[in-house]
């Protein structure tokens, strides 16, 4: 896990994940204004690494009710207000984006972070990026796939040669500058099927794997296919991290938390994904196998170290800002993340 | 309640007389029901590329629209090649896969003979399923020979029209007191 930065004498790594999304208040109807947002974002970094959890992800989404487009702008930003906690993009939408570009920004992003840099590429789940930036939805995977790998020959030559569809050819191009120990950590941002996984096992890089919501063993199949296919793909699978992402709120009882989150959760989704979240699978949260981490602080370290169990992953992200929860409630539920659910996550998945 | 009629076809005046005529015994059950009849030939809809619902637009977007925000349908399909028209399929296809959750779906199926008749239960109904429908377990079958100048002209035709825009009615209140139901248990 070395080559990932991942150190699993210490147990997990918990951190938070943000998709910068924008939605009012569901109580007051108030929305804050786009820079507020923004620099809310910037605190809930720093407030992570003050709390002492392990990393920051913050990803971009081209989208009505969206503000983090320019993600690698505000993690810039985060490098230079923090100075601890690893910063991940997650995940950074490689196919509409030029290779080089990205992979100069995240070098960049590296050196003033002094190495804290991570990439987790995807393709996005909605296409508003592919109208905005002129690029054809028809080669939807063939782009993704092409792009993907020129990043990681990037990452692996300092002088790139190569030829594709989708981008003009290199030709013994150095693409400058080089990231702090010659390496950027780069992920691949991986929805609930084992057919994306299986791809990023053929490539032999690391998984973030969204675990929204749903039965925690749905996800595992995912998990399963991603470690066989490493294996046989010639990598070893006890060196590659999964990471598993879900959505995350915490209260001093459970029925609290359901009772507060409900009305965030359901309106941010019909906003945001075109439909109310159905009660009737939000109530599935206070069950542990469930992957909704919805409850009080208890059930949620029970919740990932039962997935643990499963899954066997490296690091949990939690997103603890949808839906246009007042700043107040974000900051605490960061503080019992960090202070009350970290602590025993990290104790019980440490190995010797 | 909303109850969107669905003539499945390009070109099909008797799947749109047969949806007409469902709608209108909906109609006259219950004046307080909204209905509308939409007819895909009417519209200029792209065929499905997998993409999310919302990132269509135009006429596609029109539909769609239309589609997920009704609480019941009567689905009018023609038969075409022992099966549905590829019309009809491609705005399945369109939809997410849960589009038709806790949502009634009445049938009416056109075909020029009764070979067919058995279409809907190995073509249409398992589709419908997939996508979490909650379906009138009778649908009503019309052979094109009851259709005279526009008109259906069948007094049996007649009565299990009536019973479909019942059972749709009455199901889709149904399902919406159910949902209500399971949702009270929770105090969130």
């Amino acid at each position: 896990m070395k080559e990932y930065k991942i150190d699993e004498s210490k147990g997990m790594e918990i951190g938070l994940y943000s998709l910068g999304d924008l939605l009012p208040d569901v109580h007051t109807g108030n929305t804050i204004s786009e820079q507020e947002r923004i620099k809310n974002i910037v605190q809930q970094a720093k407030l992570a690494e003050e709390a002492g959890l392990d990393i920051f992800s913050l990803g971009e989404s081209h989208q009505p009710y969206f503000t983090s487009q320019a993600h690698q702008v505000i993690l810039g930003y985060i490098t230079a207000t923090t100075t601890k906690i690893k910063l991940t993009s997650g995940v950074t939408v490689l196919s509409t984006a030029d290779p080089v570009r990205v992979f100069e920004e995240f070098s960049t992003l590296d050196l003033l972070s002094n190495g804290r840099i991570e990439l987790i590429a995807g393709r996005a789940s909605r296409t508003g990026v592919y109208k905005l930036m002129g690029i054809s939805l028809r080669d939807y995977e063939a782009i993704f796939e092409e792009k993907f790998e020129l990043l990681l020959q990037m990452n692996r030559e300092r002088v790139v040669n190569w030829e594709g569809e989708y981008r003009a050819s290199l030709e013994d191009a150095e693409i400058l500058p080089r990231p702090l120990n010659d390496k950027l950590v780069i992920w691949r941002g991986v929805g609930g099927s084992p057919a994306s996984a299986i791809k990023a096992g053929y490539q032999g890089v690391p998984m973030t794997l969204a675990t929204l919501a749903g039965p925690a063993s749905a996800f595992k199949e995912a998990v399963d296919a991603y470690r066989i296919v490493l294996d046989k793909s010639g990598f070893d699978s006890k060196k590659k991290p999964v990471a598993t992402t879900s959505l995350c709120y915490i209260a001093d009882e459970t029925s609290t938390a359901m009772r507060e989150y409900f009305p965030y959760m359901s309106k941010g989704f019909e906003l945001v994904n075109g439909r109310p979240f159905s009660k009737y699978h939000f109530a599935e949260a206070k069950n542990s196998n469930n992957t909704l981490m919805v409850g009080n602080w208890e059930l949620i370290v029970e919740k990932i170290l039962y997935q643990h169990e499963l899954y066997g992953h490296q690091r949990f992200l939690a997103q603890v800002d949808f839906g246009g929860l007042p700043f107040s409630k974000i900051e605490k539920i960061i503080d019992i993340l960090a202070n009350k659910v970290a602590p025993v996550v990290r104790k019980e998945t440490k190995k010797d | 309640m909303k109850i969107l009629g669905i003539s499945g076809s390009i070109k099909s005046q008797k799947t749109i007389t047969a949806v007409e005529t469902v709608l209108q015994a909906i109609k006259n059950k219950n004046k307080s029901i909204e209905t509308e009849l939409i007819s895909l030939g009417d519209f200029d809809i792209a065929y499905s590329d997998g993409r999310d619902y919302r990132d269509y637009d135009g006429d596609t977007n029109t539909v769609i629209s239309k589609v997920m925000s009704a609480d019941a349908f009567v689905i009018g399909t023609p038969v075409y090649q022992s099966s549905i028209p590829g019309v009809l399929k491609n705005l399945f296809d369109l939809l997410p896969k849960d589009a038709f959750m806790d949502k009634v779906v009445g049938i009416v199926t056109t075909a020029g003979s009764d070979k067919h008749f058995l279409m809907v239960e190995s073509q249409l109904k398992p589709i419908l399923n997939y996508m979490k429908a909650i379906i009138v377990p009778k649908y009503v079958f019309i052979n094109e020979a009851f259709f005279i100048n526009g008109k259906i002209v069948s007094d049996d035709i007649e009565f299990r029209v009536r019973q479909l825009a019942d059972d749709t009615i009455n199901i889709t209140e149904v399902v919406q007191e159910m949902r209500k139901k399971r949702e009270d248990e929770f105090d969130f």
